[in-house]
């Protein structure tokens, strides 16, 4: 598009002489804009109308009401719009007046044809940037909104109301449960609805840092602070800054890292490795493990204060195994969604493939069946998704999972001790039992707290 | 028409370079108007718009174009200067040399630069009566100008969108002049 869509900026003009309305009336028509004028500040206010125009340039010297009072009354209009002050020299004072009232810039007359032009691009520029960031927060709304992983199990609805509960605040909070349940998605919710949503969300995965690195990881560097530092590199807790840090398997911290998180959490302090100027950072933390942190604990292999200091809002995501009314509604999501990607036409699951769904084992949680859909998505032809076509092992349904009282008992009591965060008083007051019994259970059936 | 401009070799290349863009016809005018009531002593420029309307009160029935050269600075009341000026898809135009110049700007004369420059303008504000816009095309003759150096990256020719629309216009000023 050569010719820009000016037509859709207007631009007021007011100034009490004819040559100088005229003149930049003509000058600015012929950049396309859609221009009006006024020679005082009556016909002004009967011209200016919320929304209309974009900008207006005011003179400061008019006949009755003068540029400074007109630029409040047009504010009190609307307060959108853009205001230009024009002032000859001795005038400044007055323009810099109009500045405190709400004025954008001012110009001295005469002005520079080039500084003109890209004062009136400048303020597109940035009405445009401010009505895009609208758009975009609106967007990021609609995200989370969609984002929500379907789920019809009590168990999840349950985690959900927890996430609802504490999103809002700047708690943190500690995902619990095997891998594959979905504890970063989940972690991604909290921070979608967080009032941080418009900031980072930083992950760091402690499970795969590289030894030696993981400071620099965390912390940054300066240039120089050891071999192969060329530049100074900002770490991902200065990264997170307003944010959140989302630190995946939290349980694999190495025993230093334990020791510098923890003083970070506390003062919100730190330095770059290689440097000694304090930064100073504003986060909310979130952590996911599936490692048996209060076992580790008592091993001495993560220390009890960060444990405390991590542990503070724990969400225990249950198996898929746990909440088999979801598997169903979830794989329908899944399938939904990669038919749409791959722009394929499958549109239902066979009653064979929903049967083997439904029985398998899902030892890998929703990860194992969104590959398993994924897979089926590719190699399946027509509208169905056969059995065939799921890449389990397809003897598994014929070998019905464990339906005894026994394995019913340890799977329930493993998930209400880790609702209750291994509190063992809690978990016993939610089954009904005694410290006593629930210990033996424990024991009985090696069961994690 | 020239005015207080007395470049005939200037002047002649312009005509020439009009015809060949605008495939019209241009008429060096030899009529002599006076514009010493545009200069601004305090400015020490002339009013481009007084200039203006004195080149159209000299148009008669003719629905032609024109356009007054000058070597004279030029300005709008509210800007420090400008290259020219045009009535939007009106009657006249008026365009100075003055800044084409490189010995305005401290350097040794150029003659080639300062006629391609006044070309250059001369259409671009021969557009504006042709009822053009600006033009963000990065070599249309539209694209708007504010130093001698974007005169320079731009070409003498229309983009193609704003060629058809002033082609549009000539032809329409063309049929209307034979049917009257």
């Amino acid at each position: 598009m050569a010719v820009k869509n000016n037509k859709s900026v207007g631009i007021f003009i007011v100034d009490d002489e004819l040559s100088v309305r005229d003149s930049l009336t003509k000058w600015f028509k012929e950049f396309n804009y859609r221009v009006d004028s006024a020679g005082d500040a009556t016909e002004t206010l009967k011209k200016i109308k919320p929304g209309k125009w974009d900008i207006a340039f005011l003179d400061i010297k008019l006949p009755g009401m003068d540029g400074t009072e007109l630029n409040r009354k047009i504010k009190e209009i609307d307060p959108e719009i853009k205001t230009i002050m024009i002032t000859a020299h001795s005038s400044v004072e007055s323009a810099v007046k109009s500045l405190k009232d709400g004025a954008y810039d001012y110009v001295t007359k005469p002005v520079d044809p080039d500084y003109l032009i890209h004062l009136v691009e400048k303020i597109m520029k940035q009405k445009e940037l401010v009505s895009e960031n609208a758009r975009l927060k609106d967007r990021i709304q609609d995200f989370y909104e969609h984002d929500q992983i379907p789920c019809q199990s009590p168990a999840m609805e349950r985690v959900y109301d927890l996430i609802e509960a504490v999103a809002p605040t700047d708690t943190t909070v500690m995902i619990r449960g095997e891998s594959g349940t979905g504890k970063e998605l989940l972690a991604r919710s909290i921070h979608s609805a967080s009032p941080r949503r418009y900031f980072p969300i930083i992950t760091i995965n402690c499970g795969g840092l590289t030894p030696g690195l993981t400071e620099s990881e965390f912390f940054g560097h300066e240039k120089g602070a050891f071999t192969g530092a060329l530049y100074r590199r900002m770490g991902k807790l200065e990264m997170a800054n307003q944010g959140t840090i989302f630190l995946d398997e939290v349980g694999c911290l190495d025993a230093k890292t334990q020791t510098d998180l923890l003083r970070v959490i506390e003062s919100k302090q730190f330095t770059r490795v290689g440097g000694d100027k304090e930064i100073s950072v504003d986060f909310r933390l979130i952590c996911a493990t599936n490692r048996n942190l209060e076992q580790a604990v008592e091993n001495g292999e993560f220390r009890e204060d960060l444990y405390y200091r991590l542990n503070v809002f724990a969400v225990n995501v249950p198996p898929l195994r746990e909440r088999r009314p979801d598997i169903l509604l979830l794989a329908k999501h899944m399938l939904k969604k990669f038919t749409i990607g791959m722009n394929k036409k499958l549109i239902r699951f066979s009653p064979e493939a929903i049967e083997l769904l439904e029985n398998h084992a899902w030892a890998g949680n929703v990860r194992e069946l969104r590959n398993c859909v994924e897979r089926a998505v590719v190699v399946a032809v027509g509208e169905e998704v056969s059995a065939e076509s799921l890449p389990i092992i397809s003897n598994s349904r014929h070998q019905p999972q464990d339906k005894s009282l026994s394995a019913f008992e340890k799977s329930h009591i493993q998930s209400i001790l880790d609702e209750a965060g291994g509190n063992i008083m809690q978990a016993a007051n939610a089954l009904g039992i005694d410290r006593t019994t629930l210990y033996n259970k424990i024991e009985k059936y090696g069961l994690r707290r | 028409m020239p005015l207080h401009f007395d470049d005939d070799q200037l002047l002649d290349d312009l005509s020439t370079t009009i015809t060949q863009v605008l495939h019209a016809p241009a008429v060096i005018l030899k009529d002599q108007l006076s514009i010493k009531e545009t200069w601004d002593p305090v400015r020490q420029q002339m009013n481009s718009s007084l200039i203006l309307n004195r080149l159209r009160q000299t148009k008669t029935d003719d629905p032609g174009k024109i356009i007054g050269v000058t070597d004279f600075d030029l300005f709008l009341p509210i800007l420090t200067y400008v290259f020219g000026e045009a009535d939007l898809d009106g009657t006249a135009a008026v365009v100075s040399s003055n800044r084409f110049r490189d010995e305005h700007y401290g350097l040794p004369p150029n003659r080639a630069s300062l006629s391609k420059r006044l070309q250059k303008e001369a259409i671009h504000e021969l557009g504006h009566t042709l009822g053009l816009v600006h033009c963000y095309q990065v070599s249309c003759v539209m694209r708007p100008s504010s130093y001698v150096e974007e005169i320079d990256y731009k070409s003498l020719g229309f983009c193609r969108t704003c060629q058809s629309q002033a082609q549009g216009s000539i032809d329409g000023s063309s049929a209307s002049l034979n049917d009257s």
